[in-house]
């Protein structure tokens, strides 16, 4: 068997019809086997009457491909046990839309919600969930203990919570369980665009307003065939970029201050204050809330403003390099950061981690690179990576991708400052009807991707989003194998997923 | 008279005040105000002022931790001499009570963590257990090495060396001296060996275990362990310290002395990072090793 699957590009829309709708069997098939040939499922989801949709990334032959299928009951064979990668969207099928995926050997809830469907929910039957509760895996011996930490944590974070099967001080095993803060974003998007829709898109995860906000746009842009001004593009490279600096330099400071660490930690907390203070030069807004429309943008950058945020950048700059070059510099750091929270890069690849985590494992997964977008095309920004899958791999791979983005500002900024075209922002036309367009950012932390298509009359009838945390989440546990259950904070930290955009 | 009212007058309000320059030290370091250095002045003032929530699991061993700290903690800064001024109490063999008087201190409060039954305070207890087991050995041979030097067994005696500083200061006194400012470190939880500042209840040794103290036991922890940085302190520093010819010029001294030492640990904190836990225990050793030589030193 094999099918020819229509390849996608980025932000590109394809009528629903052209989408392949294959059998359940052939399906599996062609997921399996391009899997196997190195695809990643960047997602797979269910509708609301018993289908499912996969999206397959083609990172080197920079594509993407699209296919469904169309179950005759509630229950499919798992590709979980041959595909690990699909492990947590099968149990959000199952929780979304009460499909069982048969042979799914870690079946539990995500969320917490009855499914929309309003079929019987799959572990509670009639009854109403509650998060965190569900059965979690043990290790049985007379010297192993459990640990467990949250939801509810001694910082003001996000809340989580973490069960540790441990002996002594070493972790066997880590199950996370998240939930706790669903708010029922991708149901909210139903029947959009809304009002509401921009703003509900860009706090799907608000760290990463600007990734998801992008990836909004070019959905809504794609599927309404409007290409936006080169000049907005620029300016929302500038805005993503600038996204990405303040938390890299934010994350830097916090793993120096997970080891206690001083110098690095304080420097940090001031120098992120200084990138998202260039956000607001931008835009009004230090995360960047509320700058990108569809379409265009809210607030462009003039070649005054983007000429003055040039010297401010350089200092700021110089001010990150120094801080950060503390951190190198300090052998009792570099001790902590190389003996933690390895992830095998084999074990990366199979459960699909992408971003900063990825490429810290030598994946060299970025959207920016292998599937083009906005200014990327023509001004590629080069793919920052590093070999050892480590707590030091990841943050060496933020300090590198801190250089990377700050040269793409300065040429990006000084491009701006010499362009005086206007970045009008045209009202965006309805979208076209009954038709489907997934659209990648890299966000910060990884790949953002938005899936969508329409209805009859240009309404969202499904609207998905990943958050990048979403595919990492389980490389945390991972990494926290075998190691001491005193790193966890730092493990956890050098990935810094997100709750909520994990929970939506 | 006049001297041991002074001396009890240091124990009882000095300590709060050595966290607060280790706190402002840092603070510098990092290129930030930081907190006054009265804060845990203001801070005691505002928990004895609150009321103190108990887990229903708890029993009144809970607060033995505690009044158990602070009692030792006051009880030890009787025998130990603060600088080349004589100690309160004294007799032959106090050393040994001064020492267990902290292993009964810390008895208390690990049992009082054990007490809340949460698993986070038992994993600290536990870390806490095993590395001031470690501990133990350095501050041990440090006595045995002192008290080998000058043949007493009362602390009075054993600190205050005879002779110029410069006729103290050989191999013996100083690796007595490295040893004891890792358990200095250790016993006083401060980086590289814990972090009394974290918010990572996975991460702590000693915080964890009085996690679930608020209001006025949790002023008592607090003063307690601020007590230990002052009377562990005099121990290193009396040694270390010139004789001078008049008491005040020997109080001056050591709270010169005692306030360097509180800013050296602050630079410490601020020029490295924490250990990994698996490391600690070989600090710790290399206490131990240095105590010990100093011993074997005096041997010979």
């Amino acid at each position: 068997m094999s099918v020819e699957l229509p390849v996608l590009r980025n932000g590109q829309h394809l009528p629903l019809r052209e989408v392949p709708d294959l059998p359940v069997r052939d399906f599996r098939e062609a997921i399996l086997r391009r899997v196997q040939e190195g695809d990643r499922l960047a997602c797979l989801c269910a509708d609301f009457g018993l289908r499912l949709y996969a999206v397959l990334a083609d990172d080197a032959g920079k594509a993407l491909r699209v296919l469904r299928t169309k179950l005759d009951g509630p229950r499919y064979p798992a590709l979980t046990p041959d595909c690990p990668q699909a492990h947590l969207f099968e149990r959000e099928i199952a929780e979304q839309a009460g499909i069982l995926p048969e042979g799914h050997p870690w079946l539990k809830p995500v969320r917490f919600h009855r499914p929309w469907t309003g079929a019987p929910d799959p572990w509670m039957g009639d009854g109403t969930p509650t998060p965190g509760v569900m059965d979690f895996y043990r290790v049985a011996g007379e010297e192993v203990h459990e640990v467990a930490v949250g939801p509810v944590h001694a910082g003001v974070i996000e809340p989580g919570h973490f069960r540790f099967q441990c002996h002594g001080e070493r972790v066997f095993h880590l199950e996370i369980a998240l939930g706790y803060q669903h708010r029922g974003l991708e149901k909210a998007l139903l029947g959009g665009p809304h009002p509401l829709s921009l703003k509900q898109a860009e706090t799907a995860c608000g760290d990463s307003s600007i990734a998801h906000a992008w990836a909004y746009c070019r959905l809504l842009e794609g599927l309404a065939d409007v290409q936006v001004p080169e000049r907005v593009d620029l300016v929302r490279g500038v805005a993503l970029e600038l996204e990405r600096i303040a938390n890299h330099v934010g994350d830097l400071g916090a793993l120096s201050g997970d080891v206690g660490f001083l110098p690095t930690a304080s420097f940090c907390g001031r120098i992120r204050g200084d990138w998202l203070n260039l956000s607001a030069e931008g835009c009004g807004s230090r995360l960047g809330r509320d700058w990108l429309r569809p379409g265009g943008l809210r607030q462009d950058l003039e070649p005054a403003r983007a000429a003055a945020m040039l010297p401010r950048l350089d200092r700021a700059w110089a001010d990150t390099r120094d801080a950060v070059e503390l951190l190198w510099g300090a052998a009792s750091v570099m001790i902590r950061f190389e003996a933690a929270g390895r992830v095998d890069p084999d074990k990366a690849r199979e459960i699909g981690l992408v971003g900063v985590a990825a490429r810290a494992c030598g994946l060299g997964r970025d959207v920016r690179q292998d599937h083009p977008f906005g200014p990327y095309g023509t001004r590629p920004v080069p793919v920052s990576q590093a070999e050892s899958g480590n707590v030091h791999s990841r943050a060496w791979v933020r300090w590198l991708e801190l250089g990377e983005s700050s040269r793409f500002l300065s040429s990006a900024l000084a491009a701006l400052g010499e362009d005086d075209t206007a970045g009008r922002t045209a009202p965006l036309p309805p979208l076209a009807a009954d038709q489907l367009c997934v659209s990648l950012t890299e966000g910060w932390r990884g790949e953002v991707l938005h899936l969508a298509w329409t209805d009859a009359r240009g309404r969202f009838a499904r609207y998905k989003i990943v958050d990048p945390s979403f595919h990492n989440w389980f490389g945390l546990a991972l990494a926290l194998r075998g190691e001491q259950v005193s790193d966890f904070p730092l493990c956890n930290k050098s990935f810094n997923l997100s709750y909520c955009g994990h929970d939506l | 008279m006049l001297q041991f009212l002074l001396h009890g007058l240091t124990a009882l309000l000095l300590p709060p005040l050595l966290p607060g320059l280790i706190a402002k030290t840092k603070a510098r370091m990092a290129g930030r105000k930081g907190p006054p250095v009265f804060q845990l002045y203001y801070d005691l003032a505002k928990l004895a002022r609150k009321r103190a929530v108990f887990s229903r699991t708890t029993t009144w061993v809970f607060l033995a931790g505690p009044v158990g700290g602070v009692a030792a903690g006051l009880t030890a800064s009787c025998l130990v001499p603060f600088g080349h001024t004589p100690a309160p109490v004294s007799f032959e063999g106090d050393v040994i009570l001064f020492a267990y008087l902290f292993g009964l201190a810390r008895f208390l409060t690990i049992l009082s963590a054990l007490d809340t039954g949460s698993s986070f305070e038992g994993m600290g207890a536990a870390r806490e257990a095993t590395f001031s087991a470690l501990a133990e050995p350095a501050l041990f041979l440090g006595f045995a090495a002192l008290a080998k030097a000058n043949a007493s067994l009362s602390l009075g005696t054993m600190l205050a060396f005879p002779g110029s500083l410069a006729t103290r200061f050989t191999g013996p006194l100083i690796l007595i001296l490295a040893g004891w400012v890792i358990v200095y470190l250790a016993e006083n939880s401060r980086i590289p060996v814990d972090d009394p500042n974290t918010h990572l209840e996975l991460t702590m040794i000693h915080e964890v275990m009085v996690l679930d103290h608020s209001g006025r036991p949790l002023a008592l922890v607090l003063y307690g362990a601020s007590l230990k940085l002052l009377v562990l302190g005099a121990l290193i520093l009396t040694p270390a310290l010139p004789r001078a010819a008049h008491a005040w010029q020997n109080w001056l001294a050591f709270y010169l002395a005692l306030g360097g030492l509180a800013v050296g640990v602050g630079l410490v904190e601020s020029a490295m990072a924490r250990f990994r836990m698996t490391k600690v225990p070989q600090f710790l050793v290399a206490g131990v090793l240095a105590t010990g030589f100093a011993f074997l030193l005096l041997l010979v």
